[in-house]
């Protein structure tokens, strides 16, 4: 694992744009070990390909590097931001290379062990967390929201792929999208943080 | 015309929209209050897509691949590549990244700098069975108040405990587990030391319905009965 600067673990990820705006290298490096392995789990659900999956993440994070200054807490959190952009970059790319595919992934390999692991469990829970909140939602809600956040489409593309007008398309991601976001109320599993004070 | 941008804001945060889509909202969006608020949250749900995702984990390269292209970047002026401008990003963000800066105060950046590299951490495996727990659908999650993370509660009331980003107990210290059953006293059920990106604590006392779990910083070597406010808790 990585030891350096372990004291930028306990700054909240606002904060660490903040110094990554400063050109704090390391602030990028903390920000990177967060939310690195979501991103390129993304990306690589979107892409379906390594070498562009990591070009898509490289592409992210650099922008949160050079853009930083001028992030604006107010309008979201810093993880929504970075997570944005490499949805953003790797949907860009799979409409240019006309490659995405709508399969869900083959079972991942379970990562080694070792000091991973108990990151490793946090993953796992989150994981649990999205995908039962995503079952309850109706087929219909649900496939529109899979089919554009990982497969990539278009709103219009998905009218014409799916036989329904625009509106109920748009009718399904909005329904959808507003239930998920009511299942996942829940302060405890929030996926970015803010530091717990021992003082 | 507004009311039918008013409904993309799903779509929007879906990355739904085509190009042309996505600068008329936009366009919207600079001045419609009430779907900058809905974005917000909505923006922030889609984004929780991600963490569903089985993928595998990104090659070690990548990081240190990162790394070193934002070094060499910034050590010359590198203009912004023309590529639609996300709308977090506004000119007037500078003022506000340097506020947020300042609220995280130079006194506990200091503090945090000046603690100890080496100090002891334990390098305790996480244990077996709480990995089993862990990974047991029949177990129960109770997300924590107060921090984050969760209790996982096996059918049989043996427990464990989650939580994210703990600062390491100040020195002579330590975290402690409490099990509080429901009208009980509270007992001692772990030590641990914090610092880690995740803690796993295997409680070590069973956890009966309604019961409380919650920790404090004691002394080291911990106490028998909790001196302290509890910095966070889970109701079984």
């Amino acid at each position: 694992m990585h030891d350096v600067k372990r004291e930028l673990a306990h700054l909240s990820d606002e904060a660490l744009v903040a110094l990554a705006a400063r050109s704090e290298q390391s602030a990028l490096a903390e920000l990177y070990d967060r939310y690195g392995r979501a991103a390129y789990g993304l990306a690589f659900r979107v892409l379906r390909d390594e070498a562009l999956a990591e070009d898509a993440v490289q592409d992210a994070f650099l922008s949160v590097w050079r853009t930083a200054a001028r992030f604006v807490p107010e309008r979201g959190a810093a993880s929504t931001w970075i997570l944005t952009l490499v949805h953003r970059r790797a949907v860009d790319v799979v409409r240019r290379e006309q490659r995405r595919r709508t399969e869900p992934l083959e079972r991942a390999p379970e990562p080694p062990g070792g000091g991973a692991v108990d990151e490793e469990a946090w993953v796992r829970l989150q994981r649990e967390r999205v995908q039962a909140a995503l079952q309850q939602l109706p087929d219909q809600q649900r496939e529109a929201l899979e089919l554009a956040y990982y497969g990539g489409f278009t709103q219009s593309e998905l009218a014409e792929r799916l036989g329904q007008p625009i509106g109920t398309i748009k009718s399904r991601m909005f329904t959808g999208l507003a239930r998920l976001r009511e299942l996942l109320r829940d302060p405890g599993m929030e996926t970015s943080w803010t530091p717990i004070s021992t003082s | 015309m507004d009311a039918d941008l008013h409904e993309l804001t799903a779509a929007y945060a879906l990355d739904a929209l085509d190009a042309d889509e996505a600068d008329a909202y936009e366009a919207h969006l600079a001045q419609c209050e009430s779907c900058r608020t809905e974005l917000a949250t909505l923006g922030k749900t889609a984004t929780a897509l991600a963490w569903a995702v089985e993928a595998p984990a990104p090659p070690e390269r990548l990081r240190s691949r990162i790394l070193d292209a934002a070094a060499a970047e910034r050590t010359n002026v590198v203009p912004l590549l023309p590529q639609r401008r996300p709308w977090l990003l506004r000119a007037t963000a500078g003022v506000a990244a340097v506020a947020a800066c300042a609220a995280v105060g130079l006194g506990v950046w200091a503090g945090l700098l000046s603690r100890s590299l080496n100090s002891e951490r334990s390098a305790r495996a996480t244990d077996a069975r709480a990995v089993e727990i862990l990974a047991d659908r029949a177990s129960r999650r109770v997300p924590l108040k107060g921090g984050q993370g969760v209790v996982a509660l096996a059918p049989d009331g043996e427990g464990v405990l989650v939580v994210r980003r703990l600062p390491e107990a100040p020195s002579g210290k330590t975290y402690e587990a409490w099990v509080i059953p429901h009208g009980g006293a509270p007992k001692p059920a772990g030590l641990f030391s914090g610092g880690d990106r995740t803690t796993v604590l295997r409680l070590d006392q069973r956890v009966p319905r309604g019961a409380v779990v919650a920790a404090t910083v004691e002394r080291s070597g911990g106490v028998d009965a909790p001196t302290q406010t509890p910095l966070f808790s889970a109701q079984s």
